[in-house]
């Protein structure tokens, strides 16, 4: 017999296994998702939920498909959170310090108490990264936020309304697009077979009958 | 944590690690490789696959499952929506939310187009946000198009269209700069060069990545961009069948939202089917990689519509699934672990293949372990291998997992489960489709006017087999040329009155075939919730 344990989805008590995850444990209640379900493996930020487990003060956000069910887990699920992403074109932004001041001016009302930093399931330093926003350090705040999955716990625990993972995201595309050096050889790729360099080669292979094709392939020298 | 049992083995894996290091294994011979798929890889078990028995494969073999959704009716027969009231009226319609998509929306409109995408679930809840390794493209010094013509070729057992693969390899290095420029944030050295690696089967270091969320920052940011364009994105709503103009022409589709379980009519000159692949589906018990739509819809949409299907008898078991914790069970554990030195393990601490084999050869290889050899690790659920994870820190130096491949990282501390320091149970998990719908170099189904594809839900750009990286590029470099294509033939034509003719056509061969399902397709979502209503019986 599985061991099973008590949770409390959106308040209403059901008995499931302990080895399932939130998200596996609500299809077990009977539960078919059509919200807060997406990749399921922690990459899309879909299934965003809160959760207090009984008899404690402290409540907890988490990634419903990467968290195990305890016993006494009140669990809500947050499938939408109305963050605020600004819109912009990238190619007349400046990576610099207005930036932000213009497109995400609420971060500087940021009251320093963490709770976005607390609330994130990835572990991020989302208030440091927000910190490196204000002061206009984008490859910093780039850097700090890259492995956030846009979920939102950190926003709906902000008291100052702000959007953490738009700000991370732009600060992202500025960096990618502006302060990092430029690929030399990807550029000089792209005009070369522009140019039709590569033409008449890709063609002859195309045409080779398949057996010179399996030699070619076979015999061909791997970089190590 | 691991078991008694997995500890033990994991001491001989420790034992036999210094030996191991620096010394790569034998790579097979093309006779080895054949002689193992035809023997292990699930493509050649015969229970695992039907006959379709209507349409334009009929006579050809495809997995039970999909056969089964194929041979089932539409969802609108016998409840015809009033065509005649008209909820969109675009130029371009993009059928999915994912990086096909999205590309195609962001072309379509930056060609002018009036373009909608609708997509079952979120924009962006999709196999490409879970892309983990990379995306491949020659374009460094040493690489050239035709070379990655040949890896690409030779991966895919020479079955790939050359038409299509000419596009891919040739229109790669345009795609990189295409989203560089987006603002995508590549893995780079201070200078600006692309950091590049092996995958399974490359000849040439051409992987690019942005750690292990390669997808992810791909997908966000062109989600991003489809926000800034201000292009309408419908979410949480299906297209559950395709409109035609009466004739062979596409007219638009029928769409379901998912919540309130109305019915939409949506107009349009062109469609661009990108609805990805069919994890869901579950081939042959397999759990999957997958995100929870993939259920092969636009499959179904395309076929009952009249487009034949290449390839669909052939999938991708991607090597390197979660084997153990069972809560994480099928979960992508990126190539890119192999490509940054972790071997491939038997219970007993042996490497017993060249860790970068194609995904077909590797993940044969695994299950001959876990079966026939009997040198597999026993876990709750099944069985599996070693990847040999600290080997990446002994190799690359301290942090590099914690540089390279954070995600992978994460997600095994979640079940304290330190993969610098322990090696991680791995086995196949179902992963891609290698097949889909049949198109021409331009994109467009070649059985079905104004209609394209792009993205997983094509077949013959990768043959029988994909590598790594090919299909994070894929989705770019057609996804754009479909978007491109499709604001072209918008532009040149009008359509007739919509039309749903051809589900009651699809409906008598089906009755004339003798086949009944007692189903409906496409499925849309998996069945995964239990009833205990059931249950009790």
């Amino acid at each position: 017999m599985e061991n099973m344990v008590d949770v409390y989805f959106f308040g209403k008590k059901y008995s499931v296994p302990s080895s399932l995850t939130i998200m596996t444990a609500m299809e077990y209640a009977g539960y078919t998702l059509k919200r807060g379900c997406g990749c399921r493996h922690g990459f899309c930020g879909a299934c965003a939920t809160i959760y207090r487990i009984k008899g404690k003060n402290e409540l907890r956000t988490c990634l419903a498909c990467q968290t195990q069910v305890e016993d006494g887990m009140y669990v809500a699920s947050i499938p939408y959170f109305p963050t605020d992403k600004r819109t912009y074109d990238v190619n007349e932004l400046r990576p610099d310090e207005r930036v932000m001041m213009e497109l995400y001016p609420e971060i500087y009302s940021c009251i320093g108490c963490n709770a976005c930093t607390k609330a994130c399931p990835q572990g991020l330093h989302v208030m440091q990264y927000i910190a490196y926003a204000q002061r206009g350090n984008l490859k910093k705040c780039a850097e700090e936020s890259f492995d956030c999955v846009g979920c939102g716990c950190c926003s709906v625990r902000c008291p100052a309304g702000i959007s953490h993972p738009m700000v991370g995201l732009l600060a992202r595309r500025l960096t990618g697009k502006y302060i990092e050096p430029e690929a030399e050889h990807l550029n000089a790729r792209v005009e070369e077979i522009h140019e039709g360099k590569f033409d008449s080669l890709i063609e002859a292979v195309m045409q080779k009958p398949i057996e010179e094709m399996k030699e070619l392939y076979n015999e061909r020298d791997i970089e190590k | 944590m691991f078991t008694p049992e997995m500890l033990e083995s994991v001491k001989k894996v420790e034992a036999t690690r210094p030996a191991r290091i620096g010394k790569e294994p034998a790579r097979m011979s093309a006779e080895e490789k054949d002689l193992l798929l035809k023997k292990f890889h699930p493509d050649y078990r015969e229970d695992g696959f039907d006959t379709i028995k209507v349409g334009p494969n009929a006579g050809q073999k495809a997995p039970t499952e999909l056969v089964r959704l194929l041979h089932s009716n539409s969802r609108l027969l016998g409840r015809e929506p009033d065509l005649k009231k008209t909820d969109y009226d675009v130029d371009v319609l993009v059928i999915g939310g994912g990086g096909a998509g999205a590309s195609a929306a962001l072309e379509a409109n930056a060609a002018g187009a009036d373009v909608m995408i609708v997509t079952k679930l979120r924009l962006g809840d999709a196999n490409t946000m879970m892309a983990e390794g990379g995306i491949q493209a020659a374009d460094k010094e040493n690489d050239s198009p035709v070379q990655h013509y040949i890896d690409a070729f030779g991966g895919g057992h020479f079955a790939a269209r050359p038409e299509l693969l000419r596009r891919l390899v040739m229109e790669a290095p345009d795609a990189i700069k295409w989203l560089s420029d987006l603002g995508v944030m590549f893995d780079k050295d201070e200078t600006g060069r692309m950091i590049t690696t092996h995958g399974g089967g490359t000849s040439r270091k051409r992987m690019h990545a942005c750690k292990d969320y390669s997808g992810a920052e791909i997908m966000r940011t062109l989600r991003d961009e489809v926000y800034n364009r201000k292009i309408p994105v419908v979410e949480f709503t299906s297209a559950v069948e395709l409109l035609t103009d009466g004739g062979g022409r596409v007219a638009g589709a029928v769409l379901l939202n998912m919540e309130t379980g109305d019915l939409l009519v949506a107009r349009a000159k062109t469609v661009v089917i990108a609805t990805g692949g069919a994890g869901r589906l579950h081939y042959q018990n397999f759990p999957t990689s997958n995100h929870y739509g993939a259920t092969a819809d636009g499959l179904i949409l395309g076929y009952r519509v009249g487009a034949p299907l290449l390839y669909q008898d052939t999938i991708q078991y991607h090597p390197t699934g979660v084997a153990y914790p069972s809560q994480i069970y099928g979960a992508l554990v990126t190539e890119k672990v192999r490509s940054l030195g972790a071997m491939l393990v038997n219970a007993e601490g042996e490497a017993f293949m060249h860790p970068l084999e194609t995904r077909d050869v590797a993940a044969a290889a695994i299950i001959r372990e876990c079966t026939e050899r009997g040198l597999g690790v026993v876990t709750p659920l099944g069985s599996g291998v070693w990847l040999d994870t600290p080997m990446i820190e002994e190799l690359g130096g301290e942090g590099t997992i914690e540089r390279r491949i954070p995600a992978m990282l994460r997600m095994y501390m979640n079940y304290d489960i330190d993969m610098r320091r322990v090696p991680i149970l791995v086995y196949p998990t179902l992963h891609y489709q290698n097949g889909g719908l049949e198109i021409g170099g331009d994109g467009f189904t070649k059985a079905v006017d104004n209609l394209l594809v792009a993205g997983e839900a094509v077949g013959g750009i990768h043959g029988r087999n994909r590598l790594m990286g090919n299909s994070l590029l894929d989705i770019i470099v057609f996804g754009r040329g479909a978007g491109r294509a499709a604001a072209a033939r918008a532009k040149e034509i009008t359509i007739g009155e919509p039309s749903l003719e051809h589900i009651r056509r699809y409906a008598r061969a089906l009755e004339d075939a003798g086949v009944e399902t007692g189903g409906v397709s496409p499925q849309l979502l998996p069945d995964y919730a239990r009833h205990e209503r059931e249950t009790a019986v």
